[in-house]
């Protein structure tokens, strides 16, 4: 057996690196407070090829692929979640399903302005009644003539006020449940297709989460992405992808709060010592590095499978339950380390405690992983 | 045009320098290895030449260890056309006349119009190189530049290069060296792309005999590398103010005679 990056993974490890210690640290703590979508940075994410990673090149991606892309999520998230989160959003659960579902077609005017980083793109499966339980759909997609159809809502997209297009799920055969449930691009603009409201959040808040409404929003049948039907199929599929995305941002958060937390455990003194010399902050530490690491094993390990083609669902679950817990566990623990500074803006742990919940919630509750889990090793579907 | 570029991979800026079991050398375990800093301005100038003219050819060259490919890979992601790595037994441990006259003999053979250094390399801080080279060729030599612009004709550059309080500005006829202070430009990142397409690019192996060099053998020898003895610690003049910078005053005019 054999741990090791290619010389490519290690150089977009370490320009993600730097771009997010030089770039993105700096204004995050501004962004949160603020929450204010970091346009700036993420226009230079994208004209790095860090929104398209894995992403051919002949559709305006990098052509790397998804270690890098874990290694580079890992590196921004260390600096700011919220980046992270959009970038994650934008590669896994936008340009991924375009790129295997998309027809050329759809790949030219769909994928390659999204994977360059030059437009954001989202992911809109939640619905008011429609969470862990997605496959309640309520949005309707009807057949008109060459189009269809929508009407419904769907709540907390991420990017959701900021994309050029939203891929949007919809029941378009409520008869068969799921299975009657069908992928669309909808652009920004399409008469019928309302951005009312964005959520005040906890964390991440430099990230969007919007709400968006259909009233007789008419779609043409060029904009289904996959076959009638397909829809809940894309959509899972492409959740377990995109878990490796959120589990490498939980890894990424831990990790920028540990090393905050090394920092100041050497610095601040108490006893006459500093408190890095005390056993029980030792204790931390050691735990936090241990959990990261393990995090980062588990993630490493899924993304290699997604990239050799194999099956990795189950290890994606895996990876998002352990690392998105962990970060929360450390994060926690952070705060601890540095005592009540840490309860304190100024010192910036808090803002990855507030950061490191929606880990456990997005793109499948921690429960709801555990669901899938426990599916896989007792064999049944 | 063609610009060539010599680069050196040195530890990462943050490196914690600690003296070797050989002590001619360093500990080079857990060593991030990167491009000198100031051969990042060189390469990032020759590259805004090649963009701005819309043509010509950036080759990055270095004299190193194996390793060192790691260097010139920075420079193909960054955006160099194409690196030549001078790698020999003949030039292990050398000093910075073999060096100089290694890069002389590939320039030579390259022959561009302009050889673009970074002032020095920042873990010996020697600084000989470019003046060196520029020596061994007969060409002429503008240090530490802050700007440069290409005559229209190609023959000749204008370079302004940082003197105390001021610019100093030269016209200097091409071919020439130049090497590139900290403010001449902005470096690039690489991008993902330029990463993923530099194993498509070439680093040609060049030896000694390639170049029609001899061992010749160092002239300047490390002897031994000595640690710096710990700075005392710093002294806390306590009291009122008033009083103590009185003390602080007299301890730097008695003590320190520092005014
Ligand atoms: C900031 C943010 C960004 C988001 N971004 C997106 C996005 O871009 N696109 C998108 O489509 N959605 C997005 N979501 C939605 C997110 O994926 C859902 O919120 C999540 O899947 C949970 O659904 P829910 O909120 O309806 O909770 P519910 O499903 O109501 O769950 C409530 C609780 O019940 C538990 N639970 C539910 N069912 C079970 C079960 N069968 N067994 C055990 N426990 C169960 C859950 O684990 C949870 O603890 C986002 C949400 C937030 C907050």
């Amino acid at each position: 057996m054999q741990i090791e990056l290619s010389e490519e993974q290690q150089m977009i490890q370490a320009l993600a690196r730097e771009f997010a210690e030089k770039e993105v640290k700096p204004v995050a703590a501004l962004l949160d407070a603020e929450a204010r979508f970091p346009h700036e940075t993420v226009k230079r994410m994208g004209e790095l090829g860090l929104m398209g990673i894995a992403v051919p090149e002949a559709y305006g991606g990098s052509g790397a692929d998804t270690v890098a892309y874990v290694l580079a999520l890992e590196e921004i998230a260390k600096a700011c979640a919220s980046h992270a989160v959009i970038m994650s959003v934008n590669n896994s659960l936008y340009c991924d399903p375009v790129l295997k579902y998309g027809t050329d077609e759809q790949r030219k005017k769909f994928l390659a302005p999204f994977a360059s980083g030059q437009q954001i793109g989202c992911f809109a499966l939640t619905e008011p009644q429609a969470g862990s339980d997605a496959t309640n759909q309520h949005t309707l997609a009807v057949r008109d003539g060459d189009g269809y159809v929508l009407n419904g809502r769907k709540v907390f997209v991420t990017n959701g006020r900021e994309a050029a297009v939203a891929l949007v799920f919809a029941q378009t055969d409520p008869a068969k449940a799921h299975r009657g449930i069908s992928a669309f691009l909808i652009e920004r603009g399409t008469p019928g297709f309302l951005v009312p409201k964005v959520e005040d959040k906890l964390g991440i808040r430099a990230s969007d989460t919007a709400e968006f409404v259909f009233e007789e929003c008419r779609v043409r049948a060029a904009n289904r992405l996959g076959e009638e039907g397909m829809g809940f199929k894309i959509a899972m599929g492409t959740l377990d992808g995109g878990r490796i995305g959120i589990a490498a941002q939980a890894l990424g958060i831990a990790a920028g709060a540990f090393d905050l937390s090394v920092a100041y455990a050497k610095e601040r003194k108490s006893f006459g010592v500093p408190i890095a010399q005390h056993q029980m902050v030792q204790w931390m530490l050691a735990d936090m590095a241990t959990a990261i690491e393990a995090a980062r094993l588990l993630i490493w390990r899924a993304a290699a499978l997604k990239d050799a083609g194999r099956p990795f669902g189950p290890e994606a679950s895996m990876a998002k339950l352990f690392a998105s817990e962990m970060a929360m566990k450390a994060t926690t623990d952070a705060i601890q380390v540095h005592g009540g500074y840490g309860y304190i803006k100024e010192y910036q742990v808090e803002r990855y405690f507030r950061d490191a919940k929606i880990t456990q919630i997005y793109e499948g509750t921690s429960q709801i992983q555990k669901l899938i889990i426990a599916r896989h090793v007792l064999g049944a579907r | 045009m063609k610009i060539l570029v010599p680069v050196k991979q040195v530890p990462d800026t943050a490196t914690q320098v600690k003296i070797g079991a050989d002590p001619k050398g360093i500990d080079t375990a857990g060593i991030t290895w990167i491009v000198s800093p100031y051969d990042e301005y060189a390469l990032e100038e020759a590259l805004r030449i090649k963009e701005k003219q819309g043509q010509g050819e950036v080759v990055a060259v270095t004299v190193g260890p194996e390793r060192a490919k790691e260097a010139l890979r920075s420079c193909l992601a960054m955006g160099a056309d194409r690196a030549l790595h001078l790698s020999d037994p003949a030039w292990e441990n050398a000093d910075s006349l073999t060096v100089a006259r290694a890069l002389a003999a590939v320039i030579k053979q390259e022959a561009p119009p302009l050889v673009l250094f970074g002032r020095q390399a920042i873990d010996d801080d020697m600084g000989a190189m470019p003046a060196q080279v520029a020596d061994l060729l007969g060409w002429p030599c503008a240090s530490w530049i802050m700007e440069e612009t290409i005559s229209e004709d190609g023959k000749s550059v204008r370079a302004g290069r940082q003197v105390e309080g001021a610019l100093e500005i030269f016209t200097i006829p091409l071919p020439c060296v130049l090497s590139a202070q900290k403010g001449l430009n902005e470096p690039r990142y690489p991008t993902l792309k330029g990463i993923m397409g530099a194993k498509k690019k070439e680093i040609k192996d060049v030896k000694a005999a390639d170049l029609g060099l001899a061992a010749d053998g160092a002239q300047l020898l490390v002897v031994a590398l000595e640690a710096l003895p710990p700075r005392p610690p710093g002294r806390i003049i306590p009291g009122e103010p008033a009083e103590a910078v009185k003390e602080l005053v007299r301890s730097l005019r008695e003590d320190a005679k520092a005014i």
